[in-house]
């Protein structure tokens, strides 16, 4: 779970940031997008590297989540929680979720089936972007998909350092700030192109 | 929670125990007790219960116990959903019952794991433990005539560690108070009590590997970082054992991978 996570965080980091030339100009990340669709090799090595920690990952997390309710047993009558955290509590949800999204974002902008009114927009991805996004409920599943993802990374980041051993009493609190830190980024990043399509700042 | 304001009183309390025979469902029952003194511990209170039901003809309530003084790990109840009850770092037996309020109910579970069986009402299975303590719970050590005390220097900082992981009374809180019903709480503070000794370096791969195995097959389940374990724990220990018993088997696992005698394996060149 967490070497494929690793490679999925620092996938959705690596992601926003492309995304943010978005602000800079529609050259910038049409040049960018053709930048990527022309280097074959590489786009084919991070498609392959993507897919099968996606799969590692959700084959993983469904082993972990089932062994681990068969172990609690149904657990107490009377529940009580002092220290799990929401997001902790969450994952399998918030990942369920985030790969519903994926799918759909997929569709939605790489194969440019659903949402987009069959129009093709060609080379031109900051056109197609902000046509995406010009329909409020699409814009509101991503908005609301990143904060999904910001709960998932939030506990996933810190969880990283404690499955590499990389952990104690002193860094514990460090390191969750960290991780909620890189979390927000990456959601607030995403998010930032949605919004600006919604409120007119990109058209 | 209320504490005490030095003054001892009496609660009347309304208790809805665990009653279930191994093998078979479960339920709770539903009793009244009076007069409980402040200054009862949680199980001398369990004792007044148990005295009403011989008085009533009824059936008594079975729980572990032995030294009542938290320092053996036998005693073993949730108490409104937390094992070893409301106050961190006491165990059942040294809680009091200041700390409940006149005319509260109290609900009392076993420990509540599939690798912990219910023998008989509160009282569970912890065999698992056993099995995990015998798979590498020890260091090998020449017998018979007691050792120079001197011989092998322990620096202090890995002795006060040591000690602190070997605070461990195995007593499962941890596994019950997880929501993945995981015993990574008291492997860790097992393998860090053994594995940072020098006197435990002849085993100490062979030791991580073996008791972490066999903690799978005891059917407990896997961390994900809940941290309920730490907040239940009567001694206190802490995610650090977790992420040492992370950082060794990782360790042991790259060591027994990349295993070499130094010598042309057999059939190789
Ligand atoms: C608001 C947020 C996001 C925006 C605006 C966005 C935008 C895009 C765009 C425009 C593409 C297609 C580029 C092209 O083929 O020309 C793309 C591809 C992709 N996105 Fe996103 N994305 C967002 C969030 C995410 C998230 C959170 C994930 C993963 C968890 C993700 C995973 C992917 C993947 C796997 C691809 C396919 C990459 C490939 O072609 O191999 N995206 N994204
Ligand atoms: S780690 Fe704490 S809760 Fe777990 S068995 Fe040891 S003393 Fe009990
Ligand atoms: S009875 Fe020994 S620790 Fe509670």
């Amino acid at each position: 779970m967490a070497l494929t996570g690793l490679v999925l965080a620092g996938f959705v980091l690596g992601h926003m940031t492309g995304n943010l030339l978005m602000f800079k100009s529609p050259e910038a990340i049409n040049a960018y997008a053709k930048w990527l669709h022309d280097n074959v090799a590489l786009l084919w090595t991070a498609r392959t590297v993507l897919i099968i920690s996606v799969f590692a990952h959700i084959w993983a997390g469904v082993q972990l989540t089932l062994e681990n309710r068969a172990a609690r047993a149904g657990g107490p009558a009377v529940e009580a929680t002092r220290r799990a955290t929401f997001a902790s509590r969450t994952m399998p949800y918030s990942g369920v979720v985030i790969l519903g999204f994926v799918v759909f974002h997929l569709l939605h902008f790489t194969l440019k089936q659903v949402a987009l009114g069959g129009v093709d927009f060609g080379p031109d991805v900051y056109k197609m972007v902000v046509a995406g996004f010009s329909s409020k409920p699409v814009a509101v599943f991503y908005v609301v998909s990143m904060l999904l993802l910001c709960l998932h990374l939030s506990h996933g980041v810190s969880s990283v350092f404690q499955t590499l051993g990389l952990r104690n009493e002193r860094w514990r609190g460090r390191l969750d700030v960290l991780a909620l830190a890189y979390a927000w980024i990456v959601a607030l990043g995403f998010v930032s192109i949605p919004l600006a399509v919604l409120t007119g700042v990109l058209k | 929670m209320v504490q005490d304001n030095g003054k001892e009183t009496t609660l009347a309390l309304r208790l809805r125990v665990w009653r279930q025979r191994r093998g078979q469902p479960g339920a709770f029952e539903e009793h009244a007790l009076a007069a409980v003194p402040t200054s009862a511990s949680f199980l001398e209170m369990m004792d007044m219960l148990n005295e009403q039901l011989i008085k009533e003809g009824k059936d008594t309530f079975a729980f572990d116990h032995d030294c009542r003084e938290g320092i053996c790990g036998m005693c073993s109840m949730t108490i409104n959903g937390m094992p070893h009850g409301p106050l961190p770092g006491v165990t059942t037996c040294q809680l009091h019952m200041r700390n409940f309020r006149d005319g509260e109910t109290i609900t009392v579970e076993p420990w509540r794991a599939r690798a912990f069986p219910v023998l008989k009402d509160l009282a569970v299975d912890r065999s698992g433990f056993d099995k995990v303590i015998q798979a590498g719970g020890f260091i090998t050590v020449r017998t018979g005539s007691a050792p120079e005390a001197n011989n092998i220097p322990v620096p202090k900082p890995v002795a006060d560690e040591a000690m602190d992981a070997a605070e461990c009374i195995g007593c499962g809180a941890c596994v019950a108070s997880c929501k993945n019903g995981s015993a990574m709480l008291f492997v860790g503070a097992k393998i860090n009590h053994l594995n940072i000794l020098p006197q435990g370096q002849a085993e100490r791969d062979r030791r991580t590997l073996a008791m972490v195995k066999t903690m799978d097959e005891a059917g407990f389940g896997n961390c994900t970082n809940y941290g309920e374990c730490q907040a239940h724990c009567p001694k206190s220990i802490t995610l650090d054992v977790i992420a040492k018993l992370n950082r060794d088997y990782l360790r042991a696992r790259v060591k027994e991978f990349f295993s070499s005698t130094g010598k042309p394996s057999k059939g190789g060149e």
